[in-house]
């Protein structure tokens, strides 16, 4: 028998050893779209090599309805409702980039109250939308409790939903020039006490089971690094681009509605993994429930939509008296009112991170083209650079971090 | 500006930098509703986002859309939104290209395009030349024709069911048991383009009602 010899050749290595060599190829596996943690209809086709991921290509699309189409189809205040069906869990933020647009191109000053509504709603939004995310991530990476918890205080959301516009989720609340109806008497206070004695004891005592947990760190931490260069690259925005360190926030860098008047902190990650990732959720629910109290505390008394009888219907009341307010309702909801042509791109911080709608108009009540800037689309296409090299077990987490809805992805 | 649309603060001579930083390539700029949009040359189009992104810090590529005009020559507009990060500001840039002209692609520059312009090809049918991943991706597999062209009907042309008989998924021609109705609001009044209606039936002189005589010349 020879000795081994570092001039061996790798054959007469191998032929001494005994063993046989055999080629193992790369496994290609499906992951979706029918997956508890796919989030939805993704499909993952990974390419690995043992348990390292070598490749991710994700197929998107399987929850495509052609919204941009439809709303080619519809008057402007038609298509507000198709807006609540792009990001199903966080349906007002949706909302609120499409009736800025309008607003913008229309040139239509809004209330103050309004305005105060809008942002009280958008942000009960971004935590209903964090509790969410939130909880799936945790237990995507295999702690049950937080999702459950977390579920309660959502469900609260959604009856605080439905006490104002009437839905649970699609709440079709917010249109071009205001809010649909006023809130009833005393809720804001009971949302107020609400965030102080169930959300916040809630939310604390379930992140305390994982934020300084040895296995969910173990699970989280330097998992898919992302750094500020490849952030921007990549498109990112929202959670994502703060979980790399850029202090990026649409909410104060181009201020809407009344957020210039709001006192709130971006909170920004140092590593950008995805413990960092849930972390700055984490601390923007935080935020959000300080944004919400100031709301509470400054709104005025006023009207709710803008007073312009050419694009606010009238009240129901107002109609049964004036014949003016009967015409208007009748035009409003059969021709609906005409934007002035050209066309404007609004993006607004979404929970996910800038949901833009660019809309072209040529003039008519309908718009020639509406384009949808989801938030989720950039975010996934980052999937394959950021799983590379990380093991199986690995997609998960990284999945939930990202914070993805595929209603808004395929729209 | 009364709107409560996200304030941003206009760049201040931006659009002369422009003119002389981009040259030949720029040939229209807009100032609309406080938006700043560049129309350039289709063969620049790479060029112009690398000066943008080099030298007027518009660091992210946001969006890019294609918009259909069917009565254009080139039909198809792809507009591409810039933003920049720490001048805080926004910019459109667009190109106009056709069925076969292919627009190059700004994937060296960012590789967020790669889908974007994936999802531009799918639903318009634009070719990107250089993006060397150019699939279809919104729609379903093995889907035929570009769905967002004005000329693809809202329907579709295929649907699809599950087949009891046969154990899977076919597709089959739409059929609707109600025709799809398509409300005409505008206003005849606002200068409707078209023949109204029953106004088709009308000759064109039809004689008007005889004026009645005078008093004086009722003969008596």
């Amino acid at each position: 028998m020879t000795i081994a010899s570092p001039d061996m050749t790798r054959e007469q290595q191998v032929a001494r050893s005994g063993a046989t060599e055999a080629k193992i190829a790369n496994y290609t596996i499906n992951f979706g779209p029918q997956h508890p943690a796919a989030h939805g209809v993704l499909r993952l086709v990974l390419e690995l090599d043992g348990e390292i991921v070598e490749r991710v290509d994700p197929h998107v699309g399987l929850l495509h309805r052609g919204t941009e189409k439809l709303c080619e189809y519809k008057t402007y205040i038609q298509s507000v409702p198709y807006m609540d069906r792009l990001d199903y869990v966080s349906p007002m933020s949706m909302e609120h980039s499409y009736v800025l647009a309008i607003e913008k191109l229309l040139d239509l000053e809004v209330p103050l109250r309004a305005q105060y509504l809008r942002v009280f709603f958008a942000e009960l939004t971004r935590i209903s939308n964090h509790l969410l995310n939130i909880g799936s991530h945790i237990m995507d990476v295999g702690a049950m409790t937080p999702n459950l918890w977390l579920f309660e205080p959502r469900e609260d959301i959604m009856n605080f939903y439905e006490r104002a516009s009437g839905a649970r989720m699609h709440a079709n609340y917010f249109r071009p020039g205001g809010v649909h109806q006023d809130v009833p008497a005393g809720y804001l206070e009971e949302v107020g006490r609400w965030c102080d004695e169930k959300l916040l004891p809630m939310f604390e005592d379930s992140l305390s089971l994982v934020v300084d947990n040895r296995i969910f760190k173990q699970r989280n931490v330097d998992i898919s690094i992302v750094s500020k260069e490849d952030a921007i690259a990549w498109g990112f925005s929202g959670p994502m681009i703060r979980a790399a360190g850029i202090p990026w926030d649409i909410r104060k860098a181009q201020p809407y509605d009344v957020y210039d008047r709001m006192e709130f902190d971006v909170p920004i990650g140092t590593k950008g993994d995805c413990y960092d990732r849930m972390m700055v959720r984490a601390e923007e629910v935080r935020q959000s429930v300080r944004i919400i109290k100031q709301c509470i505390r400054d709104m005025p008394e006023g009207p709710i939509a803008s007073l312009d009888r050419k694009v606010v219907p009238p009240k129901r009341a107002e109609m049964k008296q004036s014949m003016e307010a009967l015409i208007h309702h009748f035009k409003l909801y059969t021709e609906g009112f005409h934007v002035p042509a050209g066309e404007v791109y609004v993006a607004t911080e979404s929970p996910k991170g800038e949901f833009g709608i660019y809309i072209v108009a040529d003039g008519t009540n309908k718009p020639y083209r509406v384009k949808i800037r989801p938030t989720g689309f950039s975010h996934l296409q980052a999937m394959d650079f950021m799983t590379k090299g990380h093991m199986l077990a690995d997609v998960t987490a990284i999945l939930g971090s990202l914070d993805i809805v595929f209603g808004e992805i395929d729209r | 500006m009364t709107n409560s649309a996200p304030r941003i603060a206009a760049r201040e001579g931006l659009i002369d930098e422009l003119r002389s930083a981009l040259g030949e390539s720029l040939t229209d700029s807009k100032d609309a509703v406080g938006e700043l949009s560049l129309t350039v040359r289709r063969e620049a189009i790479v060029d112009v986002c690398r000066t943008l992104r080099d030298q007027f810090e518009y660091q992210q590529l946001m969006e890019i859309a294609g918009v259909d005009y069917p009565q254009r020559a080139e039909r198809f507009e792809v507009v591409y939104h810039l933003l920049s990060l720490t001048r805080n500001h926004r910019i459109r840039v667009r190109v106009s290209t056709d069925e076969d002209q292919a627009v190059p692609s700004v994937t060296g520059l960012w590789p967020v395009a790669g889908w974007l312009e994936r999802e531009v090809f799918d639903l318009y049918g634009v070719v990107f030349d250089g993006n060397d991943d150019l699939r279809r991706i919104l729609t379903d597999y093995g889907f035929r024709g570009y769905p967002f062209r004005k000329d693809f009907p809202l329907s579709g042309y295929v649907e699809l069911r599950y087949s009891e008989e046969q154990k899977r998924v076919v597709y089959e021609p739409v059929r609707l048991p109600q025709d799809f109705r398509a409300f005409d609001f505008l206003s005849p009044w606002e200068g409707a383009q078209y023949i109204l209606p029953g106004d088709e039936k009308a000759s064109p002189e039809a004689p008007g009602a005889p004026t009645p005589l005078k008093a004086e010349e009722i003969k008596k």
